[in-house]
């Protein structure tokens, strides 16, 4: 049975497409099964980034009305065969998502895939509530500044709330992806210091994700970050994020910090 | 003209009534209650009472029919629990909820009865006010209050383990504890309680209250922010002090 993500944020543009496509292709290349599920109906872009625009037939929507079969809406990536893609519908809005159908999805999704990655809509509507309910571990993506933070904050405590875990009655697993993060404006002053979104956020610290034009070269290519460029600081701190995420204990570097300073965050766990 | 109006305080308040749960059929139960009524005369006399139709089978006319046979015999009902809306006229006494169990009321003996007749009435009122004796009910919360989560609590006071965050408020009947840093809205004693306290380890609030009187955060002195805090009311306002 495969683990379910939802990667959500609340607050738009902060990196969750990218991070999506990132981590979901880093899992892949280390020879897991991924599949990489875009819910933002209306407003696709998970294609775009993972470079598959031109070969959609079918789409999540497709699917959960009944108009397709699952296998005929996964499209398999060209780079990494162990990586897939169920895109959204650009043409529909999120009213046609339903729970029943999702549910079904995510169940039949959780057989055949070793981790289904759940790229959650903006906002804490229809959309991004139903990306979360089936999830087993939620990637909360944040930037360093203060509605960012606010804007996680509240979707952290809909993951305690509104999905099946919570529910249950068990505890939804949580972790932060710091992600555009300056080390230069950090110096300055100008971005929240990794300590205080911990101590805001209160959830463990999954990687910081540097600002870097390798990230934006790479949606343009539409490669996910981790295939454009293997080497760039981005790609090693997803890379690294991985890890962590299969229960690695990795200490978490802040970019821009010198090696000394490095063991500072290992093992961090929030109140 | 009104040169300064001022405007009009809402609080909420919490009483001790006594629950009749009367039982089908009414004349019998009325026959019983009549029955009490003349051991005991004038027990029903000035005291709140609720009516408790839960679980009763009834329509709308018995209903009105037997509100109408209560006050005949002197019992004046208040409010009507557990009835469903439909059951409920513009005319009747309106309905009640979420009403919380205090100890049992005894039928007075003959003796306590007169006494009791002969009472002022403010004293049954007193009686019947504060609980005897009753531990203040708490509320422990092991989690960050999370943006956009509104916790309330009227019963009494409220202790959070963690933070709560901007965007978030914690309302409580009685007095606020944070052992973490408050940045969003504590509301202590909304239910007229003016001796409720605020406490937190590090004040970063948004909007601190006390039974109604409240502060912005650009209302508070600057050297308090991030500072151990308490707040408490006094006959002109809110104070504020570092906690040692």
């Amino acid at each position: 049975m495969g683990k379910v993500i939802v990667v959500t944020s609340g607050k738009g543009g902060v990196g969750k497409t990218t991070s999506s496509a990132a981590l979901g292709a880093a899992l892949a290349q280390n020879g897991e099964k991924v599949v990489v599920v875009d819910f933002d109906v209306g407003l696709r872009n998970l294609d775009l980034v993972m470079g598959a625009e031109r070969r959609v037939v079918y789409d999540l929507v497709n699917v959960i009305q009944g108009e397709a079969k699952l296998t005929q809406a996964l499209i398999r990536d060209k780079r990494v065969e162990t990586l897939y893609l169920l895109p959204a519908s650009q043409t529909r809005d999120k009213d046609n998502l339903t729970p029943e159908g999702v549910e079904k999805v995510i169940a039949a999704l959780k057989k055949a895939f070793d981790w289904v990655i759940c790229d959650s809509p903006a906002g804490i509507e229809r959309g991004a509530t139903l990306a979360m309910r089936h999830a087993d571990v939620a990637i909360v993506v944040t930037n360093p500044e203060v509605s960012s933070v606010r804007d996680s904050d509240r979707i952290i405590g809909l993951l305690d709330s509104k999905t099946l875990k919570a529910e249950n009655g068990e505890r939804m697993e949580k972790h932060l992806l710091l992600t555009r993060y300056d080390p230069t404006r950090a110096e300055r002053g100008d971005m929240l210091k990794v300590d205080d979104v911990l101590e805001i956020l209160s959830i463990p610290l999954l990687g910081i994700i540097p600002e870097s034009m390798d990230v934006l070269r790479a949606s343009n290519l539409g490669a996910p970050v981790t295939l454009a460029d293997e080497a760039s600081a981005p790609s090693r701190a997803y890379f690294d994020a991985v890890r962590r995420l299969k229960g690695e204990a990795l200490p978490v570097t802040v970019p821009g910090e010198k090696r000394g300073f490095f063991g500072k965050f290992f093992g961090r766990k929030a109140a | 003209m009104l040169t300064k109006p001022r405007p009009i305080r809402l609080k909420g308040r919490s009483f001790l009534a006594l629950s009749l749960a009367p039982e089908l059929p009414f004349e019998d139960w009325l026959a019983g209650l009549d029955d009490l009524a003349a051991r005991s005369a004038g027990f029903f006399l000035r005291r709140p009472v609720v009516l408790d139709v839960d679980g009763l089978d009834i329509d709308k006319a018995e209903l009105r029919k037997l509100v109408d046979d209560l006050s005949r015999r002197n019992v004046r009902v208040m409010g009507i629990e557990g009835a469903r809306p439909s059951l409920l006229g513009a005319d009747m006494p309106p309905a009640m909820s979420d009403g919380r169990p205090a100890s049992d009321f005894e039928p007075p003996t003959e003796s306590e009865a007169d006494e009791a007749q002969d009472a002022p009435a403010v004293e049954t009122i007193a009686a019947a006010g504060p609980a005897p004796a009753q531990a203040t009910a708490s509320l422990v919360v092991t989690e960050p209050v999370r943006s956009g989560q509104s916790l309330f609590f009227p019963e009494g006071d409220v202790t959070i383990v963690g933070s709560v965050a901007s965007g978030a408020e914690v309302v409580a009947g009685g007095s606020i504890h944070v052992y973490g840093t408050l940045r969003g809205r504590a509301l202590a004693g909304t239910t007229g309680n003016g001796s409720a306290r605020i406490f937190c380890r590090k004040l970063e609030a948004e909007l601190i209250a006390i039974d109604g009187f409240y502060l912005t955060a650009e209302d508070m002195e600057p050297d308090l922010r991030g500072q151990a805090v308490q707040v408490w009311l006094e006959s002109n306002g809110l104070k504020t002090g570092i906690l040692g």
